[in-house]
C-alpha cells in the first residue's frame, strides 16, 4: 500500500507539472466547451448547444486522459528506461498499474467537477442526470481507452508512439459524433461512429446527461468489447523497454 | 551470486557466450571489457530484465525472473542511462525510491551521501552527466542492497565525483553487499576492484583477483629513452630486459628495491631518463596480454 500510494502521489505530481498534459486533460475540453457553446458553428441539433456538447466533451475529456496523456507519459518512461528502473523495486507491475490507474480516475474527476461546473455557467441543467449511466460510461470508457492508450504505448517507439496517440485521438474526436453530430455525417461515418469506443462512450454519456433517451446497452456492448479487445492486447504485447526480452 | 554457462543471444549474435563466474558478498566485483563485449547483457540477466538463452544464474539464491519479486527487495540497480523520470526532482525522486523498496533508509542522507545537497530541488533534466550518475546511485543505495548491480557508474563523472563514487562503492561492500559493477574503464576498475571478471567478445576470458591475474607477469616496468641498449642493460641486471608494445621496457625479476638501485644507477651513468616506473602490471597490461593471446578467433 505504501508504495503504491508513493507512486500514485509522483505520477500526480509529474503530471501537475507537464503542461502538454494539462493542455490536454484540462485546457482543451474546456476551450472547446465553452467556443463552441458560444460560437454556432457546429450542428449541434435543436436545443441548447451546451446539452449537445457536454457529454461530447466530456468523452472528449475521458479519451485524453485514460488514453493520450496515460499513452504517451508511459511510452516516453517506456523510452527513457523508466519502467525498467522501476521494475527492479518491489513496486511490482501490478502496482504500477493500479497506479496510473489512480492517477487517471483522479484527473477524470477533476475534469469532470471543472466541466460539470462551466457547463451550468453556460446554461446546463443537471436536472436529468443518469447517475447509473454515467459510471457505466465513465468505467467501460476509461477500461477502453487505458486499453487502447498502453497498447501503443508497450509497443511503439517513443516518438511513433506520440505521433500513433495524438492521430488516433483527432480521428476519434471527429469522427464519433463527439463534437460534430453524427446523424449529420454520411452514412457510412455514422455507422463507423457508433462502433468506436469514443462514439459508444458519447452516446452514453448523452443519455447520462439528460440530452437524449437513447438505450445504452448497444453502446455498452461496445465498450466492454473494445475494453476486454484493448486491455487483452495490451497485456500479451507490453514490453516494459524497447530492449525487453521478458514481457 | 552464481553464473554458470550463460548464453545471451540475439538472434544469430552470441551476446554472451558460456560465461561463468561468481561474485561473493563483501566484494567488489567488475565485470571489465570494451563496448559490445556483453557486460550489460551478462548483468540485465541477472537483473532479470532479461531472458537467457541457456546456463543458470543465481542472485541470493534467487532466479532472477521466477523470483523476481524477492529479488527487488534484496538488490540494488544503477542502469545504464539513469531511467529516471525527466522531470522530478532529486530529493522527490530519492523519496520516491526509498519509499518503494521501504527499508529505513533516508532519502535526505542518501542525497547528502552523494553530493547533491545542492541540486535537492533540481530536476533530473538540469543536472549534469555526473550529478545524474550521482542520483542513479542514490536510488540504488536506497534499496540498502545485499546485492549491487551497478552499469558504468562513473561514467561522464569528473575526477572528484569518482573518488567519491569509489568511496561510496567500496564502503557499499564493507557492509557486505555483493557488488556487481561493469565498466570499460580499465583504471577505475584497477582502483575498485576485489574481483576482476574480462569479457572479450562475449566470453569470460580472464577471472580473479589482480594478484591472480598478474600472476607469472611480475618484473619492473618504466619507460625511457628509445635509444636505451636493452642487451646491456640486461647484462648489467643479469636479467631479461624485453620492449613491450607501446615502447615500455620489462625487466623479467622480482622487483627488488636493489634492482630499482642498479636500475637507476645505470640510466643516470647514461643519461638517460627513468619514467613511470612501477613494479606490477597494469590492468591494462594484463588485458592487452590476455586479449592478444586470443587473437581475433572465438
Amino acid at each position: 500500500m505504501k508504495q503504491w500510494r508513493a507512486q500514485t502521489v509522483a505520477e500526480l505530481r509529474l503530471l501537475a507539472r507537464n503542461g502538454e498534459q494539462l493542455l490536454l486533460t484540462i485546457g482543451i475540453p474546456v476551450m472547446l466547451l465553452v467556443f463552441f457553446s458560444v460560437v454556432d458553428v457546429l450542428p449541434t441539433g435543436e436545443g441548447d448547444a451546451i446539452d449537445f456538447l457536454l457529454p461530447g466533451v466530456l468523452a472528449i475529456a475521458l479519451m485524453s486522459t485514460a488514453m493520450v496523456s496515460l499513452g504517451i507519459a508511459t511510452g516516453f518512461e517506456r523510452s527513457y528506461g523508466v519502467l525498467k528502473r522501476l521494475g527492479a523495486t518491489p513496486l511490482g507491475r501490478p502496482r504500477l498499474i493500479a497506479a496510473k490507474l489512480a492517477c487517471v480516475v483522479i484527473v477524470q474527476f477533476v475534469q469532470f467537477i471543472v466541466l460539470a461546473i462551466i457547463a451550468v455557467l453556460l446554461g446546463w441543467s443537471a436536472g436529468g442526470l443518469n447517475l447509473n449511466a454515467l459510471l457505466i460510461g465513465f468505467i467501460f470508457g476509461t477500461a477502453s481507452f487505458i486499453g487502447i492508450g498502453l497498447l501503443l504505448a508497450g509497443t511503439l517507439r517513443g516518438e511513433v508512439n506520440l505521433a500513433a496517440q495524438n492521430g488516433l485521438y483527432l480521428l476519434m474526436l471527429l469522427l464519433s459524433g463527439m463534437i460534430i453530430n453524427a446523424d449529420s455525417m454520411p452514412s457510412g461515418l455514422n455507422s463507423l461512429a457508433t462502433a468506436l469506443p469514443s462514439g459508444a462512450l458519447a452516446t452514453i454519456l448523452r443519455t447520462a446527461t439528460g440530452h437524449s433517451s437513447d438505450a445504452i446497452a448497444g453502446p455498452t456492448m461496445v465498450l466492454i468489447a473494445w475494453s476486454a479487445g484493448a486491455l487483452v492486447l495490451a497485456g500479451r504485447s507490453f514490453s516494459w523497454s524497447p530492449s525487453d526480452s521478458r514481457r | 551470486m552464481i553464473v554458470e554457462d550463460l548464453v545471451v543471444s540475439y538472434g544469430d549474435l552470441c551476446a554472451v557466450d558460456h560465461a561463468s563466474f561468481t561474485a561473493a558478498h563483501g566484494e567488489v566485483t567488475v565485470i571489465l571489457g570494451p563496448n559490445g563485449a556483453g557486460k550489460t547483457s551478462t548483468i540485465e540477466v541477472c537483473e532479470g530484465f532479461r531472458v537467457a538463452h541457456s546456463g543458470n544464474v543465481s542472485v541470493s539464491g534467487l532466479h532472477p525472473v521466477r523470483d523476481h519479486a524477492a529479488l527487488t527487495r534484496k538488490m540494488g540497480v544503477m542502469l545504464q542511462g539513469g531511467g529516471v523520470y525527466p522531470s522530478s526532482r532529486v530529493q522527490e525522486i530519492v523519496r520516491l525510491y526509498v519509499d518503494l523498496y521501504d527499508k529505513g533508509a533516508s532519502a535526505d542522507e542518501l542525497v547528502d551521501r552523494v553530493g547533491l545537497r545542492h541540486r535537492r530541488g533540481h530536476s533530473w533534466k538540469r543536472l549534469s552527466g555526473g550529478e545524474q550518475q550521482r542520483l542513479s546511485l542514490a536510488l540504488a543505495l536506497a534499496a540498502v542492497p545485499e546485492v549491487a548491480f551497478l552499469d558504468e557508474p562513473t561514467a561522464g563523472v569528473d575526477v572528484s565525483g569518482r573518488q567519491d563514487i569509489r568511496g561510496i562503492v567500496t564502503d557499499l561492500a564493507a557492509t557486505g553487499c555483493a557488488v556487481v559493477l561493469a565498466t570499460h574503464e580499465l583504471d577505475e576498475a584497477e582502483r575498485i576492484a576485489d574481483r576482476i571478471v574480462i569479457f572479450h567478445q562475449g566470453r569470460v576470458v580472464a577471472n580473479g583477483t589482480l594478484a591472480e591475474l598478474r600472476s607469472g607477469n611480475d618484473g619492473l616496468r618504466f619507460s625511457s629513452s628509445p635509444e636505451l641498449d636493452d642487451r646491456e642493460l640486461s647484462r648489467h641486471l643479469n636479467a631479461k630486459v624485453t620492449r613491450d608494445a607501446d615502447g615500455r621496457y620489462v625487466v623479467s625479476a622480482d622487483p627488488t628495491p636493489s634492482l630499482v638501485a642498479r636500475l637507476s644507477q645505470w640510466l643516470a651513468d647514461h643519461s638517460l631518463p627513468l619514467n613511470d616506473l612501477r613494479t606490477s602490471e597494469t590492468l591494462e597490461a594484463i588485458f592487452q596480454r590476455i586479449v592478444n593471446s586470443l587473437g581475433d578467433g572465438r
